[in-house]
């Protein structure tokens, strides 16, 4: 038995704990061909000169400002498409929708992107048809004030149908004699929904969002990524880019580990809060003790 | 600690297709508008896929003609697909994302499984430090930089292995696969002891057999992650001879790079948009073909339904 575990136990010590521990180059000046082993310790030096430069905070802004977005406009919709598919009465009408918008939730970030270009982008379906038709093209994929309701946008659109999974879930579990009682005592549509439907579905709400509270500063990367060249740096650096680029393009290790660092501390005080929040409101949160 | 996701039903539960009696008739503005969004939605979902499949199989003329895009070639041809898998630098890469997808499932599974099996038992020493160990993963993210550094201190830098070990196992599909295994009886497992079974032969003859559902739903989960990685790759290889099919899409399509007949191995190219949609078609037919088995096996709450520490 003990050695049906090693290769998998190996894994986490290789490839997560000793990361980890790779994590005080965030208080090093590293130096990539002497190793974490010799390299210098600086102290605090790489937080002081992270918190010091403004692109960091840029990069914190635009995060806080994406993760708002997502929460007010992208958070809602898979429970708003579940009750609305809920409520169709032709079981073969749901199957078909549910079959169609689940599909964006397989594809990889690239090809999303890439399919977003070709129905948005300047020489995309949008603006042919614009220019056949001799207006002003209006291209979505380049420009840096719309970009943060194009991520969104992107966002929901790969996602929304896997969100909803679990609500219809939710939904197909509450017991139909409690709708036909309420309709029967009078209540109407509406009541019915917010009496009944919506407390169903209260749990699961509090859990995704004490889930998506403890991976707020995770926005997207790769979305981010792959579209910062498009809309520049101003528009698009995230925490995550601002890893990737300073760390490893420009090579600024320490910078680049302590900014990690950060923002995975900061993570993890996240979701402990939020489950904190969840148990004082009488929820289960994703953890109990 | 324990994971807790709030039980779901199995099977959803089929609503009849009737209206209850109860139910007040809707109101004929309301089901109108109700199906104008269902289309909309419908049609904002399909279409980008419409696009770039037409597109991929118009012809020279029609994409001129057309200024780009194509919804209804009227000649449809293959030209582009035949261009870009008749050799050269797309094919090389379909064949490294395939190659990767498979050997890396199967590691995947394997360790997966070996490591679901060790801590799903009882008794086993060690087992709950190991479970905190794996369950902390689920907090907390090693970061970036740390993480290319062991790669590199590895010597995996430009090597495949790089695109395979640094995501070998995923901690939530351990658990949900372990909380498979803890629900076979234990009857099965005393029966097995006693006619002299090992620990092994009892995975492969009495565990795994009764566990198909779940390896098959963690195995396409880890087959769709491997062919959809990007980052890894662009992170780990610097050999551009190496890269998989989504890096090149991101430099041949998202980034529009110029691919020229010598990389691709032919002298006479189809145009351009078609090759580039042909790219998209190519990176995502694998998963379209799974996709049945996906929805199948991951909407039936199988991995939501399991999780319990």
């Amino acid at each position: 038995m003990l050695a049906l575990m090693v290769p998998g136990l190996a894994f986490f010590l290789v490839f997560f704990y000793v990361p980890m521990l790779g994590n005080v180059i965030a208080f090093q000046d590293y130096q990539p061909f002497i190793g974490f082993q010799d390299s210098p310790f600086v102290g605090f030096a790489n937080l002081q000169e992270l918190f010091a430069d403004p692109a960091f905070w840029e990069a914190v802004r635009n995060t806080l400002v994406f993760a708002l977005l997502q929460l007010l406009l992208f958070f809602p919709a898979p429970l708003a498409l579940a009750l609305l598919v809920n409520s169709l009465i032709s079981g073969r009408t749901r199957r078909f929708v549910q079959s169609i918008v689940y599909l964006p939730h397989f594809i990889s970030w690239v090809l999303v992107v890439a399919l977003f270009q070709q129905v948005l982008g300047g020489a995309g379906l949008l603006n042919n048809f614009l220019r056949e038709h001799g207006m002003q093209p209006w291209d979505l994929m380049t420009n840096p004030d719309t970009f943060p309701l194009l991520i969104t946008g992107q966002a929901i659109w790969k996602d929304v149908g896997w969100g909803m999974i679990i609500y219809l879930a939710a939904l197909a579990s509450v017991d139909q004699s409690l709708y036909e009682s309420a309709a029967v005592d009078g209540a109407g549509r509406w009541r019915r929904m917010w009496h009944i439907t919506l407390p169903a579905v209260r749990s699961v709400t509090i859990l995704l969002l004490v889930l998506r509270l403890g991976d707020i500063l995770s926005v997207g990367f790769e979305q981010f990524l792959l579209q910062r060249d498009a809309v520049g740096a101003r528009a698009a650096e995230v925490l995550d880019t601002y890893v990737f680029y300073h760390g490893v393009v420009y090579g600024d290790w320490g910078i680049g580990a302590a900014a990690g660092l950060v923002k995975g501390v900061v993570g993890a005080l996240m979701i402990w809060g939020a489950n904190k929040v969840a148990h004082a409101f009488g929820e289960q949160g994703v953890y109990s003790k | 600690m324990t994971l807790q996701i709030p039980p779901l039903t199995r099977r959803q539960r089929r609503v009849p297709d009737r209206r209850p009696a109860w139910e007040e008739p809707p109101s004929p503005v309301g089901n109108a508008t109700k199906a104008v969004v269902i289309a909309v939605i419908v049609a904002v979902m399909v279409l980008p896929f419409l696009v770039v499949l037409s597109t991929s199989l118009a012809s020279r003329e029609e994409i001129t003609a057309a200024g780009g895009f194509v919804l209804f070639p009227t000649e449809p041809t293959l030209e582009a697909y035949r261009t870009i898998l008749s050799g050269g630098l797309i094919t090389r890469a379909v064949l490294v994302s395939a190659g990767i997808t498979a050997v890396g499932t199967a590691l995947s599974l394997l360790t997966t499984i070996t490591l679901a099996y060790a801590l799903s038992k009882p008794g086993v020493p060690g087992r709950k430090p190991v479970l905190l160990l794996v369950l902390f993963t689920l907090l907390f993210a090693p970061g970036m930089i740390p993480m290319y550094v062991v790669v590199k201190e590895l010597g995996l830098l430009d090597s495949y292995w790089s695109l395979i070990l640094p995501g070998l196992v995923n901690a939530f599909n351990l658990v949900v696969m372990r909380a498979f295994f803890m629900n076979i009886p234990e009857e099965l497992y005393q029966a097995a002891r006693i006619d002299g079974a090992g620990d092994f032969r009892i995975l492969t003859r009495i565990v795994l057999p009764l566990s198909k559902g779940v390896v098959a739903v963690v195995g396409l989960f880890y087959a769709v992650t491997y062919w959809n990685a990007f980052f890894n790759a662009m992170l780990y290889l610097n050999d551009s001879g190496k890269w998989p099919i989504q890096l090149i899409l991101r430099t041949y399509v998202v980034q529009n790079k110029q691919l020229t007949g010598d990389a691709l191995g032919v002298t006479n190219m189809p145009p351009q948009q078609a090759i580039s949609m042909a790219v998209v078609m190519i990176a995502l037919l694998p998963i379209l073909a799974l996709y049945p088995f996906l929805q199948k096996y991951f909407t039936k709450g199988v991995l939501t339904g399991a999780i319990k520490g």
